[in-house]
C-alpha cells in the first residue's frame, strides 16, 4: 500500500511535482499515465527514496520515505526506466548481487535466483553476461532483479517503452501474475492502451499535478467520453484550465 | 558488514572481468621500473666512458700537422681517417653519423712557421647531446696543445709563460653517476606511488560514474541497504586493486636493481625482498587515501569520460610532494611526517639506503596517511546520503 500525500518537489526553477496525492492499493494495479514531463518519474522516485520532496509525506506500508527511508526500500521492489544491469556480469549474478546486497543468507541466494529465473522465464539467457542482452531481455532481469527481496510493493517505471510485442505481452503477464499474488504495483507509462489493459486504478498526471485519479469506468462518466484518447485529452484540458 | 564485503567482492570482480583496462595499467606498472633501469644503466654505462676511456677522432689532413696528432693520441684521443673533404664531414656531422670531425688545412704548416694564427677546423652539431663528451674532450686537448706551443714560444724569447696565465683555472666536476642514478632512485616512491594510484582509476571510475553512466545507481540505491556501506565497499575494492598494483611496481622495480649496474658506481641499494615487504606495508595507508580520493572525485562527475579527465589529475596530485622534494635533498623530520607521501618517500629513501628509519617517524606518517584517508572516506559516505548523486 502507497499513499502519497501532496508531495511538491522542484530542481531548480523548474517545479517538476505540485502537490501530488494519491493511494495505491494492494492486489491492485496502479496506472501512473501522463505526457512526457507530467512529474511521473519524479514521483516514482520521491517513492523510492532517491529523491527527498521539498513538501508533503509519502508512505510504503506505513513507513515515511523520508523520516524512515530503510524501512521504505525494504518494502518496495523498484525498475526504474533504465535497467542499469552490469554488462559484465550474467543475468544470473546481477540477481545474485541484489539478493546478497539484500541480506539473504549463501543457501537462500542460490534457491531465490533460481526461484526468478524460473518464474521470469530467462533460463536460456541466466548463465550469459549481459553485454549483449536485447531490451526484453534486460528488462526481465532488472524486474527479478527488483523482485529479489519479496517487495510487497512495486514500483516501475516506464517498463514497456522499446518493447517489442512479444516482450510487452510476456511483461504485462508478469505484472498481473504480481496482482495475483497481492502485491501493490504501481507502473508509470504514456502509453493509454496499455495503461487501459492493464490498470485497475488510473490517475492522469500533467504538469506535475494530478489531472483525475479513478478506475477506467469513472474516468468514462467523469470526462463524459467513451474513447480513451479523449478521456485522456479531455483530463489534461481540466489541468490546463486550472 | 556483509552489504560492505558483498560491494567489495562483486566491485572486484566486476572490474577483474574488464581485461582491457587491466591490462593496460598492468603493462604500464610493470613496464616503467624496467624502462627507467636500462636509462640508468645506459646513463651510467656513458659517465664510465668520459673520464678514461679512449676516444677515435676523424681527422682531414692529419699528415699536415703530425706534432699536434700526437700530442692528441698521448691525450687518450685515436686519430682516424676522417671524410674525404670539408663538404663530406659537414654532411657526416650533420645526420649523426659522426659527433665530431677535425680538419687540418693544407697550409697549416706554413702559418704555424710564420706565427700567424693556425686554423683548424672543428665540426660538430651543438644540438647534439650525445656527442658533447667527446666534443668536450678534443676541444680541451687542443686548448691544451695551444697553450702548450704558447709556452713554447715564450720560452724560447726568454718570457715566463706563467705570465700570460694569470689565472690558473682548475675545475673540479661533483656530478658522479651515483649521484644521478641516487636521484632517480630517490623517484622510486613517486612511481610506487604513481602505480599504487593508477592501479585503483578504473575501478574508482566504474564504481561512481560509470554505475551513473549505466544508470545502475537508481536501482542500487533503492535498495534496503544503507548507503554508507555501499560506498565503503566501493573504496574498499578500489584499494584492493590499488594495493595489487602497488605489489606489481615493487616487484618490477626488484627485478629491474637486479639488473642495474649499480655496483660499478659503488651504490648498494637496499632493494631485497624484505625491504620490498617492508616498501609495501609503508606505503598501505595511501591506499586508503588514494581510494577514497578517487571515489570522492569521481562521484561528482557525470559521465565515464569526465571522471577520466578528473582522475588524471587526482593521479599527480599525491605524488607532488615528492617530485618537488626529489631534487631537494630533505632529511626526515618529525614534522614532514604528517604529511602523507611526503612521509612515506623520505622513509623510503631511508630504507633504500640502509639507514635505519625511526619508529616514531613511521608510526607518526602511518597515522597522519590514515587520518586524512578517514576524513576523505567521511566525506564520500556524506556525498552518498545525499539525492545529489542522481541529478
Amino acid at each position: 500500500m502507497i499513499r502519497v500525500e501532496g508531495i511538491h518537489k522542484s530542481f531548480g526553477e523548474v517545479h517538476a511535482v505540485r502537490g501530488v496525492s494519491f493511494d495505491a492499493r494492494d492486489g491492485k494495479i496502479t496506472g501512473l499515465l501522463g505526457p512526457n514531463g507530467a512529474g511521473k518519474s519524479t514521483t516514482l522516485r520521491v517513492l523510492c527514496t532517491l529523491l527527498k520532496p521539498d513538501r508533503g509525506t509519502a508512505t510504503i506500508d506505513g513507513a515515511d520515505v523520508v523520516a524512515d527511508s530503510l524501512a521504505a526500500r525494504q518494502k518496495i521492489g523498484s525498475l526504474p526506466h533504465e535497467s542499469g544491469l552490469y554488462p559484465r556480469l550474467t543475468a544470473r549474478e546481477n540477481i545474485a548481487y541484489y539478493a546478497r546486497l539484500c541480506g539473504l543468507d549463501r543457501d537462500h541466494v542460490e534457491d531465490r535466483v533460481d526461484e526468478i529465473v524460473k518464474t521470469l522465464e530467462i533460463g536460456d539467457f541466466a548463465d550469459r553476461r549481459s553485454k549483449g542482452f536485447s531490451h526484453g531481455q534486460r528488462t526481465k532481469v532488472a524486474l527479478g532483479r527488483a523482485l529479489v527481496h519479496d517487495p510487497q510493493n512495486l514500483l516501475l517505471d516506464e517498463p514497456t517503452t522499446g518493447l517489442d510485442v512479444m516482450a510487452t505481452r510476456s511483461l504485462r503477464e508478469l505484472i498481473l501474475k504480481l496482482k495475483d499474488e497481492g502485491r501493490c504495483v504501481l507502473f508509470s507509462s504514456h502509453v493509454m492502451q496499455e495503461v487501459a489493459a492493464l490498470c485497475d486504478d488510473i490517475c492522469i498526471m500533467a504538469a506535475g499535478r494530478i489531472a483525475i485519479h479513478d478506475s477506467m469506468d469513472g474516468i468514462r462518466q467523469r470526462t463524459g467520453c467513451d474513447d480513451l484518447e479523449e478521456a485522456f485529452l479531455a483530463a489534461l484540458a481540466m489541468v490546463e484550465v486550472d | 558488514m556483509g552489504t560492505f564485503f558483498h560491494v567489495f567482492r562483486k566491485e572486484v570482480v566486476d572490474n577483474f572481468r574488464d581485461r582491457r583496462s587491466l591490462l593496460t595499467v598492468a603493462a604500464m606498472v610493470a613496464m616503467f621500473p624496467l624502462l627507467m633501469a636500462s636509462l640508468i644503466g645506459f646513463q651510467i654505462d656513458r659517465s664510465f666512458n668520459t673520464e678514461t676511456d679512449l676516444i677515435s677522432l676523424p681527422v682531414i689532413g692529419a699528415e699536415h700537422a703530425p706534432n699536434l696528432m700526437r700530442y692528441l693520441e698521448s691525450n687518450q684521443i685515436d686519430i682516424v681517417a676522417g671524410p674525404v673533404d670539408a663538404d663530406a664531414a659537414v654532411a657526416a656531422v650533420e645526420t649523426g653519423d659522426l659527433d665530431v670531425v677535425l680538419r687540418i688545412p693544407g697550409d697549416f704548416g706554413e702559418q704555424l712557421a710564420d706565427m700567424i694564427p693556425a686554423r683548424v677546423e672543428l665540426f660538430l652539431d651543438q644540438a647534439n647531446t650525445a656527442g658533447d663528451a667527446d666534443v668536450g674532450r678534443v676541444r680541451d686537448a687542443l686548448f691544451g696543445y695551444n697553450q702548450t706551443l704558447a709556452g713554447i714560444r715564450l720560452s724560447a724569447r726568454g718570457v715566463n709563460p706563467t705570465l700570460v696565465r694569470p689565472l690558473n683555472i682548475d675545475t673540479i666536476d661533483v656530478s658522479t653517476p651515483s649521484g644521478r642514478a641516487a636521484i632517480l632512485l630517490g623517484m622510486m616512491s613517486y612511481f610506487l606511488l604513481f602505480s599504487l594510484l593508477m592501479g585503483g582509476m578504473y575501478l574508482a571510475i566504474d564504481a561512481t560514474a560509470g554505475e551513473r553512466e549505466r544508470g545502475s545507481i537508481e536501482p542500487l540505491l533503492s535498495l534496503p541497504v544503507a548507503r554508507a556501506h555501499l560506498v565503503l565497499g566501493k573504496i574498499a575494492g578500489c584499494g584492493a586493486f590499488m594495493a595489487f598494483s602497488l605489489l606489481l611496481s615493487l616487484l618490477s622495480w626488484f627485478v629491474a636493481l637486479n639488473f642495474m649496474p649499480l655496483e660499478q658506481i659503488g651504490m648498494t641499494p637496499n632493494f631485497n625482498l624484505a625491504v620490498v615487504l617492508a616498501a609495501f606495508l609503508l606505503l598501505c595507508p595511501m591506499l586508503l587515501i588514494g581510494a577514497s580520493l578517487m571515489t570522492l572525485v569521481a562521484s561528482f562527475t557525470r559521465t565515464y569520460k569526465e571522471a577520466q579527465t578528473w582522475l588524471s589529475f587526482v593521479v599527480l596530485a599525491p605524488t607532488m610532494p615528492i617530485l618537488i622534494v626529489s631534487f631537494l635533498n630533505l632529511r626526515p623530520r618529525l614534522e614532514f611526517m604528517f604529511v602523507p607521501s611526503l612521509s612515506q618517500h623520505l622513509i623510503l629513501v631511508d630504507m633504500i639506503s640502509n639507514e635505519p628509519a625511526s619508529a616514531l617517524n613511521i608510526a607518526v606518517s602511518a597515522a597522519g596517511t590514515l587520518a586524512v584517508g578517514a576524513i576523505l572516506t567521511w566525506a564520500c559516505v556524506r556525498l552518498y546520503s545525499r539525492e545529489a548523486l542522481l541529478g
